[in-house]
């Protein structure tokens, strides 16, 4: 397939995988934030044609396992009401919550819909005036534009029965809090493209001052992954620590900037909790006060809610890269797939998802 | 085919109804000329014209296959296909898995109060083409009437029976380490063709299911002598579903290579978009065969020069007794494990 095969070629992986090897000289270990990065590593195998001493570790960037479970308990009590259509990307219908999950809540009677567009939400809300429709606003500075849009478009169209339950998150903040943590093992990040298609990079320069970390904007695909390895590598060998764009051909220094500032009009920043990791400050995106009426929890009345993780769960371990998935006791015997304990295990971009689905012989 | 080429070459027949009521499954006059007008008409052959309570017929010598399959699909009608044929090759489809010929259908019909009459009528007539082209008879069927918002505009059930006229024992069991594995052509356009025209996830896309019958290639097949193992539909769950399923029942591994693996490249744009795996995708009109090593080329050769087929590969073998797994070796030539799909296909967020 034309700009997609071209970046799955065996031979030049090899040329990547050869050079790589041909520069490493010690241990390193090396954290894609992206899920979407963690899916395709294991996917394709990428890992396996790298030296033994470069580690990959699989960072929090899958915004579904990330989700808290009270924000999910949030969702099922809305997606439950009469007369609420509740509207989400498809891969949130299966994240369980404390108690049940969203495509089980259809069933037993609730409006739960899936929609690709956050404005397809607002149709809806233009449709069905007697309803409430709700948007799931989750993912990251990625998804983000597009529920900022979703809001602007409804404020503009004067709609009274659209609402979203937002909790989007940012990618900086967790790199910050990762580097701040005693326990942090990660000595340079391969950053999530796709993020900074929208944001641009200007925002790393500080952090890579602050932590002496190389940080590679990265794409998605083998070669994209193999490349923005082999730059962190170049750098961590010759002892630099840069901001350096891998994924030149979607992402600029400045990024999307009219996406930016209607994030900006839309959202303001606010700390949020991230499941796995626990609260991180100004890691988070809820709406401005401009756009407070368009709060779901507001609207509907819903109060603040603690929900424990299970304890078997090492979901926070394997984030930080303290442990690999098939290292936990409970993985693939009590926390599978179709009945995930915690975040990584939960959507198929989570680090111990994909291991579970790619390489459970390997754990065998 | 749009609905004025239909109206065209298949008149709806007269009918002061234009919509389906009640009382057409109610058991009176309006429900006689339901069956006499539409079904009667549009399906007749000597059996079905009898008129029985059930259907009468002559049993061939040999061994028998049956099988039964529902239709749900929305929407009824989607590029390449609608629910009808889908109904008639699904069911042939399932009789040619045991290697059987198809000879008899019977349909049951579920509709939803107030489908438009001439739906109803474009579905028959496109399961009346879809039989006459496989040369199977519907000869039995029913319908029912439910409340409006109690189904989906239209379900549908077919039964089959076929006759198996050859003396292998095809079925997971048989499957051996050394067998070749091969798909019946291009993977994916089913799910994505249906999943393209889904309220909510409208993409511009060109992709026609693949809804067809695949009897007569496995009945070449079988008339050249080829010695097939097992033979598996390719339907909900795709191939990787199927692979991991005779993995399972036979106790193998199965190994196929990624690159070898038919996917258009239309399909495989759509799923990346949608963060989906075109192995784990539907398909109406693929199967995957087990053929012993010695007559894999030219059971190619054979499929190759069918219709439907046309674009049949050998994606991989059974290397193992003993140890259920299927596994791809990735573009990049890693081996990883092809898992069956968790659930439901769900579109990514990103």
């Amino acid at each position: 397939m034309k700009f997609l095969d071209e970046y799955r070629d065996a031979d030049l992986a090899q040329k990547f995988a050869q050079e790589i090897r041909r520069l490493t000289t010690k241990p390193w270990t090396i954290m894609e934030v992206c899920g979407g990065q963690t899916h395709a590593i294991v996917k394709f195998g990428i890992d396996e044609l790298l030296p033994k001493q470069i580690e990959l570790i699989h960072g929090p960037g899958c915004p579904v396992c990330v989700t808290p479970l009270e924000v999910i308990d949030k969702a099922l009590e809305i997606a439950a009401k009469p007369d609420v259509i509740f509207t989400s990307f498809g891969d949130m219908l299966r994240v369980p919550g404390s108690t049940t999950d969203l495509l089980s809540v259809k069933a037993k009677g609730g409006d739960v819909r899936i929609v690709y567009s956050p404005l397809d939400a607002v149709k809806l809300a233009e449709e069905n005036p007697a309803k409430e429709v709700v948007f799931f606003g989750v993912g990251f500075e990625t998804t983000a534009p597009a529920t900022a849009m979703a809001v602007f478009q409804a404020a503009k169209k004067g709609l009274k029965n659209f609402s979203m339950l937002v909790s989007h998150v940012l990618v900086p903040p967790a790199i910050e809090a990762l580097m701040s943590s005693p326990n942090c093992r990660v000595q340079a990040f391969l950053a999530a493209g796709h993020v900074c298609t929208v944001m641009g990079y200007e925002e790393y320069f500080q952090l890579v001052k602050k932590y002496r970390v190389p940080i590679v904007v990265t794409g998605f695909e083998p070669l994209d992954i193999l490349h923005g390895i082999l730059m962190v590598v170049q750098q961590l060998e010759s002892g630099r620590a840069e901001v350096k764009n891998q994924y030149s051909r979607s992402v600029s220094r400045a990024g999307n900037q009219p996406a930016q500032a209607l994030m900006k009009k839309v959202f303001r920043v606010v700390p949020r909790k991230w499941r796995g990791v626990g609260e991180i400050p100004q890691s988070g995106l809820g709406l401005a006060g401009e756009y407070a009426a368009f709060d779901a929890e507001k609207r509907f009345g819903l109060a603040d809610r603690h929900v424990d993780e299970p304890a078997e769960c090492i979901a926070g371990l394997i984030l930080q890269g303290l442990k690999k998935p098939h290292e936990c006791p409970v993985f693939g015997a009590k926390c599978t797939p179709e009945h995930p304990l915690g975040a990584t295990m939960v959507s198929s971009e989570g680090a111990c998802a994909a291991y579970y689905r790619y390489r459970r012989y390997n754990a065998q | 085919m749009n609905i004025t080429d239909f109206t065209a070459a298949c008149p709806i027949p007269i009918s002061q109804y234009p919509q389906v009521l009640m009382a057409h499954g109610g058991g009176g006059k309006l429900m006689h000329r339901l069956l006499e007008d539409v079904f009667g008409r549009a399906f007749s052959n000597p059996i079905l014209d009898t008129r029985h309570d059930s259907a009468q017929f002559d049993v061939p010598l040999g061994r028998l296959a049956m099988t039964t399959d529902s239709y749900v699909v929305r929407p009824l009608f989607f590029p390449g296909g609608d629910i009808g044929s889908m109904a008639i090759h699904g069911t042939v489809n399932d009789l040619a898995m045991s290697g059987a010929r198809p000879l008899y259908l019977s349909c049951g019909f579920i509709i939803e109060e107030g489908l438009p009459m001439e739906t109803l009528w474009r579905v028959v007539c496109s399961m009346r083409d879809a039989a006459k082209k496989c040369g199977v008879q519907i000869i039995t069927g029913d319908t029912k009437v439910v409340d409006k918002g109690k189904g989906d505009g239209l379900f549908i059930n077919t039964t089959g029976i076929g006759v198996i006229e050859h003396e292998q024992k095809i079925s997971p069991q048989n499957v051996r380490p050394g067998d070749a594995v091969m798909v019946s052509g291009d993977l994916g356009r089913h799910g994505m063709a249906i999943m393209a025209v889904r309220e909510g996830l409208q993409f511009e896309s060109a992709i026609e299911s693949d809804s067809a019958p695949v009897h007569e290639a496995v009945l070449q097949l079988l008339k050249a002598g080829i010695e097939i193992h097992c033979l598996r539909d390719l339907t909900r769950g795709g191939l990787a579903s199927a692979l991991n399923e005779i993995a399972e029942a036979a106790g193998v591994k199965i190994a196929v290579e990624q690159k070898l693996i038919p996917v258009r490249e239309d399909v495989h744009a759509a799923c990346e978009m949608l963060g989906l795996d075109p192995l784990h995708v539907a398909n109406e009109g693929r199967f995957v065969a087990f053929i012993a090593a010695k007559d894999a080329a030219r059971a190619l050769q054979i499929m190759r020069a069918n219709a439907v087929p046309a674009t049949a590969v050998l994606i991989g073998k059974v290397v193992e007794k003993f140890a259920p797994l299927v596994t791809i070796k990735s573009e990049l030539g890693v081996s990883r494990i092809l898992d069956m799909p968790s659930g439901e296909q769900l579109p990514r967020i990103c």
